[in-house]
Protein backbone atom coordinates (compact mmCIF):
# COMPACT_ATOMS: atom_id res chain seq x y z
CA UNK A 1 0.00 0.00 0.00
CA UNK A 2 1.25 3.42 -0.88
CA UNK A 3 2.01 5.44 2.21
CA UNK A 4 -0.22 8.52 2.51
CA UNK A 5 2.76 10.86 2.25
CA UNK A 6 1.50 13.09 -0.53
CA UNK A 7 1.64 16.24 1.60
CA UNK A 8 4.88 15.40 3.31
CA UNK A 9 7.05 18.48 2.58
CA UNK A 10 9.95 17.59 0.32
CA UNK A 11 11.71 20.91 -0.33
CA UNK A 12 11.31 24.39 1.11
CA UNK A 13 12.49 27.55 -0.71
CA UNK A 14 15.19 29.63 0.93
CA UNK A 15 15.08 27.48 4.04
CA UNK A 16 18.23 27.03 6.05
CA UNK A 17 18.94 23.50 7.20
CA UNK A 18 17.14 20.25 6.52
CA UNK A 19 13.41 20.02 5.78
CA UNK A 20 11.48 19.46 8.99
CA UNK A 21 10.01 16.03 9.26
CA UNK A 22 11.97 14.53 6.40
CA UNK A 23 12.44 10.81 6.62
CA UNK A 24 9.37 10.29 8.81
CA UNK A 25 7.60 7.03 8.21
CA UNK A 26 4.09 6.01 9.00
CA UNK A 27 3.78 2.71 10.91
CA UNK A 28 0.72 0.94 9.54
CA UNK A 29 0.65 -2.10 11.77
CA UNK A 30 -1.18 -1.78 15.09
CA UNK A 31 -0.75 -4.13 18.00
CA UNK A 32 -2.10 -4.83 21.45
CA UNK A 33 0.38 -5.79 24.14
CA UNK A 34 -0.76 -8.01 27.01
CA UNK A 35 1.63 -8.56 29.90
CA UNK A 36 0.38 -11.66 31.69
CA UNK A 37 2.82 -11.07 34.56
CA UNK A 38 1.26 -7.77 35.63
CA UNK A 39 -2.40 -8.65 35.05
CA UNK A 40 -4.27 -8.69 38.37
CA UNK A 41 -7.43 -10.26 36.99
CA UNK A 42 -9.64 -7.26 37.83
CA UNK A 43 -11.80 -7.80 34.72
CA UNK A 44 -12.06 -4.05 34.00
CA UNK A 45 -11.29 -4.94 30.37
CA UNK A 46 -14.23 -7.38 30.27
CA UNK A 47 -16.62 -4.69 31.47
CA UNK A 48 -15.16 -2.02 29.17
CA UNK A 49 -15.57 -4.40 26.20
CA UNK A 50 -19.20 -5.16 27.01
CA UNK A 51 -19.93 -1.46 27.54
CA UNK A 52 -18.21 -0.14 24.42
CA UNK A 53 -19.81 -2.75 22.19
CA UNK A 54 -23.17 -2.11 23.87
CA UNK A 55 -23.69 -5.78 24.62
CA UNK A 56 -26.33 -6.78 27.14
CA UNK A 57 -24.94 -8.24 30.35
CA UNK A 58 -25.22 -11.98 30.34
CA UNK A 59 -25.38 -14.59 33.05
CA UNK A 60 -22.04 -15.69 34.39
CA UNK A 61 -21.10 -19.28 35.12
CA UNK A 62 -19.56 -20.21 38.46
CA UNK A 63 -16.94 -22.88 38.02
CA UNK A 64 -15.12 -22.78 41.38
CA UNK A 65 -12.76 -20.21 39.87
CA UNK A 66 -12.81 -16.47 39.41
CA UNK A 67 -13.44 -16.89 35.69
CA UNK A 68 -16.61 -15.18 34.47
CA UNK A 69 -17.59 -17.97 32.05
CA UNK A 70 -15.87 -20.98 30.42
CA UNK A 71 -15.01 -19.25 27.15
CA UNK A 72 -15.59 -16.11 25.09
CA UNK A 73 -19.11 -15.72 23.74
CA UNK A 74 -20.76 -14.02 20.76
CA UNK A 75 -21.43 -10.98 22.97
CA UNK A 76 -18.44 -11.42 25.29
CA UNK A 77 -15.31 -10.89 23.21
CA UNK A 78 -12.93 -10.44 26.08
CA UNK A 79 -12.47 -12.93 28.92
CA UNK A 80 -9.81 -13.25 31.61
CA UNK A 81 -8.86 -16.89 31.95
CA UNK A 82 -7.74 -17.96 35.39
CA UNK A 83 -5.47 -21.00 35.22
CA UNK A 84 -4.40 -22.62 38.48
CA UNK A 85 -1.14 -24.07 37.34
CA UNK A 86 1.35 -26.35 39.04
CA UNK A 87 4.74 -26.58 37.48
CA UNK A 88 8.03 -27.88 38.96
CA UNK A 89 6.38 -28.04 42.37
CA UNK A 90 5.41 -24.36 42.25
CA UNK A 91 1.85 -23.15 42.22
CA UNK A 92 1.04 -20.24 39.94
CA UNK A 93 -2.18 -18.40 39.35
CA UNK A 94 -2.01 -17.46 35.68
CA UNK A 95 -4.36 -14.79 34.43
CA UNK A 96 -4.57 -14.29 30.72
CA UNK A 97 -6.83 -11.97 28.80
CA UNK A 98 -8.35 -14.21 26.14
CA UNK A 99 -9.55 -12.58 22.92
CA UNK A 100 -9.05 -12.63 19.17
CA UNK A 101 -5.32 -12.40 18.43
CA UNK A 102 -5.82 -10.77 14.99
CA UNK A 103 -3.44 -13.15 13.21
CA UNK A 104 -1.33 -11.88 10.35
CA UNK A 105 -2.43 -15.04 8.49
CA UNK A 106 -6.02 -15.37 9.77
CA UNK A 107 -7.46 -18.90 9.72
CA UNK A 108 -11.02 -17.56 9.95
CA UNK A 109 -10.55 -15.48 6.80
CA UNK A 110 -8.93 -18.41 4.94
CA UNK A 111 -11.85 -20.68 5.82
CA UNK A 112 -14.69 -18.23 5.07
CA UNK A 113 -16.67 -18.99 1.86
CA UNK A 114 -18.83 -15.82 1.91
CA UNK A 115 -17.75 -12.84 -0.17
CA UNK A 116 -16.85 -10.00 2.18
CA UNK A 117 -17.79 -11.57 5.51
CA UNK A 118 -14.27 -11.32 6.95
CA UNK A 119 -11.82 -8.56 6.10
CA UNK A 120 -8.30 -7.79 7.20
CA UNK A 121 -7.16 -4.18 7.24
CA UNK A 122 -3.71 -2.97 6.30
CA UNK A 123 -3.13 -2.21 9.96
CA UNK A 124 -3.58 -5.92 10.77
CA UNK A 125 -7.04 -5.81 12.34
CA UNK A 126 -9.24 -8.75 11.31
CA UNK A 127 -12.89 -7.74 11.34
CA UNK A 128 -16.13 -9.65 10.75
CA UNK A 129 -18.80 -8.01 8.59
CA UNK A 130 -21.95 -9.67 9.88
CA UNK A 131 -24.13 -8.36 7.03
CA UNK A 132 -22.17 -10.62 4.64
CA UNK A 133 -21.88 -13.60 7.01
CA UNK A 134 -23.85 -16.68 5.93
CA UNK A 135 -23.45 -18.46 9.27
CA UNK A 136 -21.70 -21.59 8.02
CA UNK A 137 -19.27 -21.64 10.94
CA UNK A 138 -16.20 -22.53 8.88
CA UNK A 139 -14.30 -19.63 10.52
CA UNK A 140 -14.78 -21.32 13.89
CA UNK A 141 -12.94 -24.40 12.63
CA UNK A 142 -10.31 -22.26 10.89
CA UNK A 143 -9.36 -20.45 14.11
CA UNK A 144 -6.49 -21.98 16.11
CA UNK A 145 -7.63 -20.15 19.27
CA UNK A 146 -11.35 -21.07 19.32
CA UNK A 147 -12.43 -17.42 19.30
CA UNK A 148 -15.29 -16.82 16.80
CA UNK A 149 -18.66 -17.61 18.34
CA UNK A 150 -21.97 -18.42 16.64
CA UNK A 151 -25.10 -16.58 17.69
CA UNK A 152 -28.01 -19.02 17.33
CA UNK A 153 -30.66 -16.33 16.83
CA UNK A 154 -29.02 -14.11 14.25
CA UNK A 155 -27.15 -17.12 12.73
CA UNK A 156 -24.02 -14.99 12.45
CA UNK A 157 -20.57 -15.29 13.96
CA UNK A 158 -19.00 -12.62 16.19
CA UNK A 159 -15.62 -11.92 17.74
CA UNK A 160 -13.39 -9.10 19.03
CA UNK A 161 -13.23 -6.22 16.55
CA UNK A 162 -10.02 -4.75 18.06
CA UNK A 163 -12.37 -1.79 18.57
CA UNK A 164 -11.81 -0.94 14.90
CA UNK A 165 -14.37 1.84 15.33
CA UNK A 166 -12.18 3.42 18.07
CA UNK A 167 -8.85 2.71 16.39
CA UNK A 168 -10.16 4.32 13.20
CA UNK A 169 -10.67 7.53 15.21
CA UNK A 170 -7.20 7.42 16.71
CA UNK A 171 -8.30 5.96 20.05
CA UNK A 172 -7.00 2.90 21.85
CA UNK A 173 -9.27 -0.17 22.23
CA UNK A 174 -11.74 0.03 25.13
CA UNK A 175 -10.01 -2.72 27.12
CA UNK A 176 -6.65 -0.91 26.96
CA UNK A 177 -8.33 2.33 28.05
CA UNK A 178 -9.81 0.58 31.10
CA UNK A 179 -6.75 -1.39 32.24
CA UNK A 180 -5.57 -0.04 35.64
CA UNK A 181 -2.18 -1.77 35.83
CA UNK A 182 -0.78 -0.95 32.42
CA UNK A 183 -0.50 -4.61 31.54
CA UNK A 184 -2.40 -3.71 28.36
CA UNK A 185 -0.79 -1.37 25.86
CA UNK A 186 -1.71 -0.26 22.39
CA UNK A 187 0.62 1.01 19.67
CA UNK A 188 2.44 0.03 16.54
CA UNK A 189 3.50 -3.55 16.08
CA UNK A 190 7.22 -2.72 16.15
CA UNK A 191 6.86 -0.64 19.33
CA UNK A 192 4.85 -3.33 21.11
CA UNK A 193 7.30 -6.05 20.07
CA UNK A 194 10.14 -3.93 21.42
CA UNK A 195 8.41 -3.19 24.75
CA UNK A 196 7.40 -6.85 25.11
CA UNK A 197 10.98 -7.91 24.43
CA UNK A 198 12.28 -5.54 27.12
CA UNK A 199 9.69 -6.75 29.63
CA UNK A 200 10.49 -10.40 28.89
CA UNK A 201 14.20 -9.64 29.34
CA UNK A 202 13.43 -7.99 32.67
CA UNK A 203 11.41 -11.04 33.78
CA UNK A 204 14.27 -13.33 32.80
CA UNK A 205 17.08 -11.31 34.34
CA UNK A 206 15.48 -9.58 37.34
CA UNK A 207 12.41 -11.56 38.34
CA UNK A 208 13.85 -15.04 37.96
CA UNK A 209 11.57 -16.36 35.22
CA UNK A 210 14.27 -17.95 33.09
CA UNK A 211 11.85 -18.99 30.33
CA UNK A 212 9.98 -15.70 30.01
CA UNK A 213 9.35 -14.56 26.43
CA UNK A 214 6.99 -13.01 23.91
CA UNK A 215 4.12 -14.98 22.34
CA UNK A 216 3.89 -13.85 18.71
CA UNK A 217 3.53 -17.22 16.92
CA UNK A 218 5.33 -17.25 13.57
CA UNK A 219 3.41 -20.32 12.34
CA UNK A 220 0.63 -17.84 11.49
CA UNK A 221 3.10 -15.08 10.58
CA UNK A 222 2.71 -13.38 13.95
CA UNK A 223 -0.32 -11.83 15.63
CA UNK A 224 -1.51 -8.31 16.30
CA UNK A 225 -2.14 -9.15 19.93
CA UNK A 226 1.06 -10.27 21.61
CA UNK A 227 1.60 -11.71 25.09
CA UNK A 228 4.47 -11.49 27.51
CA UNK A 229 4.48 -14.92 29.19
CA UNK A 230 6.49 -16.16 32.19
CA UNK A 231 7.05 -19.38 30.32
CA UNK A 232 7.26 -19.07 26.55
CA UNK A 233 8.33 -22.72 26.20
CA UNK A 234 5.00 -24.00 27.50
CA UNK A 235 2.23 -21.65 26.30
CA UNK A 236 -0.24 -24.50 26.94
CA UNK A 237 -0.07 -23.54 30.62
CA UNK A 238 -1.99 -20.40 29.67
CA UNK A 239 -4.31 -22.24 27.29
CA UNK A 240 -2.43 -21.06 24.20
CA UNK A 241 -1.31 -23.49 21.47
CA UNK A 242 2.49 -23.75 21.13
CA UNK A 243 2.28 -24.01 17.37
CA UNK A 244 -1.07 -22.67 16.12
CA UNK A 245 -1.84 -23.80 12.59
CA UNK A 246 -4.61 -23.35 10.05
CA UNK A 247 -5.92 -26.66 8.62
CA UNK A 248 -4.29 -27.12 5.18
CA UNK A 249 -7.74 -27.78 3.72
CA UNK A 250 -8.43 -24.06 4.13
CA UNK A 251 -5.25 -23.00 2.39
CA UNK A 252 -4.18 -25.53 -0.25
CA UNK A 253 -7.58 -27.06 -0.93
CA UNK A 254 -9.36 -23.76 -1.20
CA UNK A 255 -6.91 -21.92 -3.41
CA UNK A 256 -5.61 -24.76 -5.57
CA UNK A 257 -8.09 -27.61 -5.70
CA UNK A 258 -11.25 -25.49 -5.81
CA UNK A 259 -10.47 -23.66 -9.06
CA UNK A 260 -9.13 -26.93 -10.45
CA UNK A 261 -12.37 -28.71 -9.59
CA UNK A 262 -14.40 -25.95 -11.18
CA UNK A 263 -12.24 -26.03 -14.30
CA UNK A 264 -12.69 -29.80 -14.58
CA UNK A 265 -16.45 -29.27 -14.33
CA UNK A 266 -16.40 -26.79 -17.21
CA UNK A 267 -14.12 -29.08 -19.23
CA UNK A 268 -16.50 -31.98 -18.52
CA UNK A 269 -19.45 -30.07 -19.95
CA UNK A 270 -17.32 -29.13 -22.97
CA UNK A 271 -16.21 -32.74 -23.35
CA UNK A 272 -19.72 -34.21 -23.54
CA UNK A 273 -20.81 -31.46 -25.92
CA UNK A 274 -17.97 -32.14 -28.32
CA UNK A 275 -18.44 -35.87 -27.87
CA UNK A 276 -21.79 -35.45 -29.58
CA UNK A 277 -20.14 -33.43 -32.35
CA UNK A 278 -17.30 -35.91 -32.82
CA UNK A 279 -19.06 -39.25 -32.44
CA UNK A 280 -22.73 -38.51 -33.07
CA UNK A 281 -25.74 -39.98 -31.31
CA UNK A 282 -26.31 -43.59 -30.39
CA UNK A 283 -29.56 -44.16 -32.25
CA UNK A 284 -31.85 -47.15 -31.88
CA UNK A 285 -30.84 -49.64 -34.56
CA UNK A 286 -33.52 -51.94 -35.94
CA UNK A 287 -32.24 -55.43 -36.74
CA UNK A 288 -30.84 -56.23 -39.32
CA UNK A 289 -28.14 -53.69 -38.61
CA UNK A 290 -26.92 -51.26 -41.22
CA UNK A 291 -23.46 -51.50 -42.75
CA UNK A 292 -20.91 -49.21 -41.14
CA UNK A 293 -18.67 -46.94 -43.13
CA UNK A 294 -15.02 -46.95 -42.16
CA UNK A 295 -13.08 -43.66 -41.80
CA UNK A 296 -11.26 -44.61 -45.04
CA UNK A 297 -14.54 -44.79 -46.99
CA UNK A 298 -15.65 -41.41 -45.68
CA UNK A 299 -12.40 -39.80 -46.79
CA UNK A 300 -12.82 -41.40 -50.23
CA UNK A 301 -16.44 -40.19 -50.40
CA UNK A 302 -15.35 -36.69 -49.46
CA UNK A 303 -12.77 -36.71 -52.25
CA UNK A 304 -15.34 -37.78 -54.80
CA UNK A 305 -17.72 -35.01 -53.73
CA UNK A 306 -15.02 -32.36 -54.01
CA UNK A 307 -15.04 -30.49 -57.32
CA UNK B 1 -33.27 -57.25 4.12
CA UNK B 2 -33.68 -57.92 0.46
CA UNK B 3 -37.06 -59.65 0.85
CA UNK B 4 -38.41 -56.84 3.04
CA UNK B 5 -37.14 -54.30 0.54
CA UNK B 6 -38.67 -56.28 -2.32
CA UNK B 7 -42.05 -56.47 -0.59
CA UNK B 8 -41.91 -52.75 0.14
CA UNK B 9 -41.02 -51.96 -3.47
CA UNK B 10 -43.79 -54.18 -4.82
CA UNK B 11 -46.27 -52.38 -2.61
CA UNK B 12 -44.93 -48.92 -3.49
CA UNK B 13 -45.01 -49.70 -7.21
CA UNK B 14 -48.60 -50.90 -6.89
CA UNK B 15 -49.63 -47.76 -5.00
CA UNK B 16 -47.99 -45.41 -7.49
CA UNK B 17 -49.39 -47.33 -10.47
CA UNK B 18 -52.78 -46.59 -8.92
CA UNK B 19 -52.05 -42.84 -8.86
CA UNK B 20 -50.38 -42.46 -12.23
CA UNK B 21 -50.57 -44.38 -15.47
CA UNK B 22 -48.12 -45.50 -18.10
CA UNK B 23 -49.50 -45.91 -21.61
CA UNK B 24 -47.59 -48.55 -23.54
CA UNK B 25 -48.41 -48.37 -27.26
CA UNK B 26 -47.88 -51.04 -29.92
CA UNK B 27 -44.18 -51.60 -30.58
CA UNK B 28 -43.25 -50.10 -27.23
CA UNK B 29 -42.10 -51.56 -23.94
CA UNK B 30 -42.55 -50.44 -20.35
CA UNK B 31 -39.16 -49.29 -19.14
CA UNK B 32 -39.73 -47.41 -15.87
CA UNK B 33 -42.94 -47.65 -13.80
CA UNK B 34 -44.49 -44.55 -12.19
CA UNK B 35 -42.83 -45.22 -8.83
CA UNK B 36 -39.32 -45.28 -10.37
CA UNK B 37 -40.01 -42.12 -12.35
CA UNK B 38 -41.33 -40.34 -9.25
CA UNK B 39 -38.22 -41.32 -7.31
CA UNK B 40 -35.88 -40.41 -10.16
CA UNK B 41 -37.25 -36.89 -10.53
CA UNK B 42 -37.51 -36.30 -6.80
CA UNK B 43 -33.87 -37.31 -6.46
CA UNK B 44 -32.98 -35.16 -9.49
CA UNK B 45 -34.76 -32.02 -8.22
CA UNK B 46 -33.18 -32.17 -4.79
CA UNK B 47 -29.81 -33.10 -6.28
CA UNK B 48 -29.86 -30.01 -8.49
CA UNK B 49 -31.01 -27.79 -5.61
CA UNK B 50 -28.23 -29.20 -3.42
CA UNK B 51 -25.72 -28.82 -6.24
CA UNK B 52 -26.59 -25.17 -6.84
CA UNK B 53 -26.70 -24.14 -3.17
CA UNK B 54 -23.55 -26.19 -2.56
CA UNK B 55 -21.69 -24.61 -5.45
CA UNK B 56 -22.49 -21.14 -4.11
CA UNK B 57 -20.71 -22.05 -0.88
CA UNK B 58 -18.04 -24.12 -2.68
CA UNK B 59 -16.69 -21.44 -4.94
CA UNK B 60 -16.07 -17.72 -4.44
CA UNK B 61 -16.49 -17.25 -8.21
CA UNK B 62 -20.02 -18.66 -8.17
CA UNK B 63 -21.18 -17.24 -4.83
CA UNK B 64 -22.46 -13.91 -6.18
CA UNK B 65 -24.18 -15.66 -9.10
CA UNK B 66 -25.99 -18.45 -7.35
CA UNK B 67 -26.68 -17.26 -3.80
CA UNK B 68 -29.23 -14.60 -4.92
CA UNK B 69 -31.34 -17.35 -6.54
CA UNK B 70 -31.97 -18.78 -3.10
CA UNK B 71 -32.50 -15.49 -1.28
CA UNK B 72 -28.92 -14.61 -0.41
CA UNK B 73 -25.99 -16.26 1.30
CA UNK B 74 -27.52 -16.98 4.72
CA UNK B 75 -30.67 -18.49 3.17
CA UNK B 76 -28.54 -20.56 0.79
CA UNK B 77 -26.57 -21.87 3.74
CA UNK B 78 -29.78 -22.57 5.63
CA UNK B 79 -31.42 -24.46 2.76
CA UNK B 80 -28.45 -26.52 1.56
CA UNK B 81 -28.42 -29.15 4.34
CA UNK B 82 -32.20 -29.62 4.08
CA UNK B 83 -32.04 -30.07 0.30
CA UNK B 84 -29.25 -32.57 0.85
CA UNK B 85 -31.20 -34.44 3.49
CA UNK B 86 -34.29 -34.74 1.27
CA UNK B 87 -32.06 -35.90 -1.59
CA UNK B 88 -30.60 -38.61 0.65
CA UNK B 89 -34.05 -39.78 1.76
CA UNK B 90 -35.38 -40.06 -1.82
CA UNK B 91 -32.19 -41.71 -2.98
CA UNK B 92 -32.49 -44.25 -0.17
CA UNK B 93 -35.83 -45.39 -1.64
CA UNK B 94 -34.31 -45.39 -5.12
CA UNK B 95 -31.55 -47.58 -3.74
CA UNK B 96 -34.08 -50.08 -2.39
CA UNK B 97 -35.89 -49.94 -5.71
CA UNK B 98 -32.81 -50.55 -7.84
CA UNK B 99 -30.05 -52.30 -5.93
CA UNK B 100 -31.07 -55.74 -7.28
CA UNK B 101 -30.84 -54.89 -11.02
CA UNK B 102 -27.74 -52.80 -10.25
CA UNK B 103 -25.75 -55.85 -9.04
CA UNK B 104 -22.38 -56.15 -10.77
CA UNK B 105 -22.08 -59.24 -13.01
CA UNK B 106 -19.61 -60.96 -15.33
CA UNK B 107 -21.30 -59.18 -18.24
CA UNK B 108 -20.37 -55.82 -16.67
CA UNK B 109 -16.72 -56.84 -16.40
CA UNK B 110 -16.77 -57.60 -20.13
CA UNK B 111 -18.49 -54.24 -20.81
CA UNK B 112 -15.80 -52.36 -18.89
CA UNK B 113 -13.10 -53.90 -21.10
CA UNK B 114 -14.95 -52.65 -24.17
CA UNK B 115 -15.78 -49.22 -22.75
CA UNK B 116 -13.64 -47.40 -25.32
CA UNK B 117 -15.66 -48.87 -28.18
CA UNK B 118 -18.86 -47.84 -26.37
CA UNK B 119 -17.68 -44.27 -25.81
CA UNK B 120 -16.53 -43.78 -29.40
CA UNK B 121 -19.76 -45.36 -30.76
CA UNK B 122 -17.77 -48.07 -32.56
CA UNK B 123 -20.19 -50.65 -31.19
CA UNK B 124 -23.44 -49.23 -32.51
CA UNK B 125 -25.46 -51.73 -30.48
CA UNK B 126 -24.75 -53.14 -27.03
CA UNK B 127 -23.47 -56.70 -26.57
CA UNK B 128 -26.07 -59.44 -26.37
CA UNK B 129 -25.46 -59.88 -22.63
CA UNK B 130 -26.31 -56.29 -21.54
CA UNK B 131 -29.41 -56.46 -19.34
CA UNK B 132 -31.70 -53.85 -17.77
CA UNK B 133 -28.75 -51.60 -16.92
CA UNK B 134 -25.34 -51.48 -18.55
CA UNK B 135 -22.10 -51.28 -16.56
CA UNK B 136 -21.83 -47.50 -17.04
CA UNK B 137 -25.22 -46.94 -15.44
CA UNK B 138 -24.32 -49.31 -12.62
CA UNK B 139 -21.06 -47.48 -12.07
CA UNK B 140 -22.94 -44.18 -11.77
CA UNK B 141 -25.48 -45.75 -9.42
CA UNK B 142 -22.80 -47.09 -7.06
CA UNK B 143 -20.88 -43.81 -7.28
CA UNK B 144 -24.04 -42.06 -6.04
CA UNK B 145 -24.42 -44.63 -3.25
CA UNK B 146 -20.83 -44.01 -2.08
CA UNK B 147 -21.17 -40.22 -2.47
CA UNK B 148 -24.54 -40.12 -0.71
CA UNK B 149 -23.07 -41.95 2.29
CA UNK B 150 -20.07 -39.58 2.34
CA UNK B 151 -22.37 -36.57 1.89
CA UNK B 152 -24.62 -37.66 4.73
CA UNK B 153 -21.82 -38.35 7.22
CA UNK B 154 -19.66 -35.30 6.42
CA UNK B 155 -22.75 -33.14 5.95
CA UNK B 156 -24.02 -33.93 9.43
CA UNK B 157 -20.55 -33.24 10.85
CA UNK B 158 -20.49 -29.85 9.11
CA UNK B 159 -24.04 -29.12 10.16
CA UNK B 160 -23.36 -29.83 13.82
CA UNK B 161 -19.89 -28.35 13.80
CA UNK B 162 -20.12 -27.15 17.39
CA UNK B 163 -20.30 -30.76 18.59
CA UNK B 164 -17.23 -32.04 16.71
CA UNK B 165 -13.76 -30.50 16.75
CA UNK B 166 -12.29 -28.04 14.27
CA UNK B 167 -10.12 -30.65 12.54
CA UNK B 168 -13.11 -32.91 11.91
CA UNK B 169 -14.85 -29.97 10.22
CA UNK B 170 -11.74 -29.09 8.19
CA UNK B 171 -11.41 -32.68 6.89
CA UNK B 172 -15.16 -33.27 6.39
CA UNK B 173 -15.35 -30.21 4.20
CA UNK B 174 -12.75 -31.60 1.78
CA UNK B 175 -14.44 -35.01 1.63
CA UNK B 176 -17.81 -33.28 1.07
CA UNK B 177 -16.28 -31.34 -1.85
CA UNK B 178 -14.65 -34.43 -3.36
CA UNK B 179 -17.94 -36.35 -3.18
CA UNK B 180 -19.60 -33.38 -4.91
CA UNK B 181 -17.03 -33.39 -7.72
CA UNK B 182 -17.47 -37.16 -8.20
CA UNK B 183 -21.24 -36.64 -8.38
CA UNK B 184 -20.88 -33.71 -10.75
CA UNK B 185 -18.73 -35.74 -13.17
CA UNK B 186 -21.29 -38.57 -13.14
CA UNK B 187 -24.18 -36.10 -13.41
CA UNK B 188 -22.78 -34.39 -16.53
CA UNK B 189 -22.32 -37.74 -18.29
CA UNK B 190 -25.70 -39.00 -17.07
CA UNK B 191 -27.64 -35.99 -18.36
CA UNK B 192 -25.80 -36.09 -21.67
CA UNK B 193 -26.36 -39.82 -22.21
CA UNK B 194 -30.00 -39.51 -21.24
CA UNK B 195 -30.75 -36.62 -23.61
CA UNK B 196 -28.53 -35.53 -26.50
CA UNK B 197 -26.46 -38.67 -26.88
CA UNK B 198 -29.20 -41.32 -26.95
CA UNK B 199 -32.41 -40.42 -28.77
CA UNK B 200 -35.37 -42.20 -27.20
CA UNK B 201 -33.87 -42.46 -23.73
CA UNK B 202 -35.31 -39.33 -22.12
CA UNK B 203 -38.89 -40.48 -22.66
CA UNK B 204 -38.18 -43.65 -20.70
CA UNK B 205 -38.00 -41.48 -17.57
CA UNK B 206 -40.89 -39.19 -18.60
CA UNK B 207 -43.45 -41.45 -20.29
CA UNK B 208 -41.94 -44.64 -18.91
CA UNK B 209 -41.79 -46.36 -22.27
CA UNK B 210 -39.22 -47.09 -24.97
CA UNK B 211 -39.45 -48.49 -28.48
CA UNK B 212 -38.51 -52.09 -29.21
CA UNK B 213 -35.66 -50.87 -31.43
CA UNK B 214 -34.34 -48.83 -28.52
CA UNK B 215 -34.53 -51.83 -26.22
CA UNK B 216 -32.61 -54.16 -28.50
CA UNK B 217 -30.01 -51.49 -29.23
CA UNK B 218 -29.27 -50.51 -25.66
CA UNK B 219 -30.35 -53.47 -23.53
CA UNK B 220 -30.52 -56.64 -25.71
CA UNK B 221 -30.66 -59.13 -22.84
CA UNK B 222 -33.48 -57.19 -21.17
CA UNK B 223 -35.31 -57.01 -24.51
CA UNK B 224 -35.03 -60.77 -24.89
CA UNK B 225 -36.37 -61.27 -21.37
CA UNK B 226 -39.43 -59.05 -21.79
CA UNK B 227 -40.31 -60.09 -25.31
CA UNK B 228 -39.95 -63.81 -24.61
CA UNK B 229 -41.18 -63.59 -21.02
CA UNK B 230 -44.67 -63.04 -19.74
CA UNK B 231 -44.72 -59.19 -19.89
CA UNK B 232 -45.47 -59.35 -16.19
CA UNK B 233 -44.54 -55.82 -15.32
CA UNK B 234 -46.22 -54.36 -18.38
CA UNK B 235 -49.49 -56.01 -17.50
CA UNK B 236 -49.30 -54.97 -13.88
CA UNK B 237 -48.79 -51.36 -14.85
CA UNK B 238 -51.71 -51.44 -17.28
CA UNK B 239 -54.20 -52.63 -14.68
Amino acid sequence: MANPRTFQIQEISAHPGPVAGQGTRREEQVCKYIDVSTCIGCKACEVACVEWNDHPFRETTFNNTYQTMPETEWNYYNLIKFAEDQHDGNFMWLMRKDQCLHCEDPGCLRACPADGAIIKYENGIVDFQQENCIGCGYCISGCPFDIPKFHPNTKKVYKCTFCSDRVGQGLEPACVKACPTGCLKFGTKSDMVQIAGLRAKQLREVSGFADAGVYDPQSIKGTHVIYVLHDIKRPERYGLPANPIIPPSYTYWKWLAKPTGLLLGVLGIGAVFFHRVFYGPRVPEPAPREVETRPHDEIEAGRKEAP
Amino acid sequence: MSTTAKNFDEKARGEFAGIGTTRVRRGELLRHPVYTRFLHWSVAIFFILSLLTGFAIYSPWLFRWIAPLFGGGPRTRLLHPWFGLVFTVFFFFQFLNWFVPMAWTASDRRWMKKMRQYVTNEDRVESEDVGFFNAGQKLYFWAIVVSAILFLITGLLLWFDDVVGRWVVAVSYVIHDLAALLMLAGFIIHVYEGTAQQPGTFRSMIDGTVTEDWAQTHHPAWYRDVSEGSHKETQKERQ
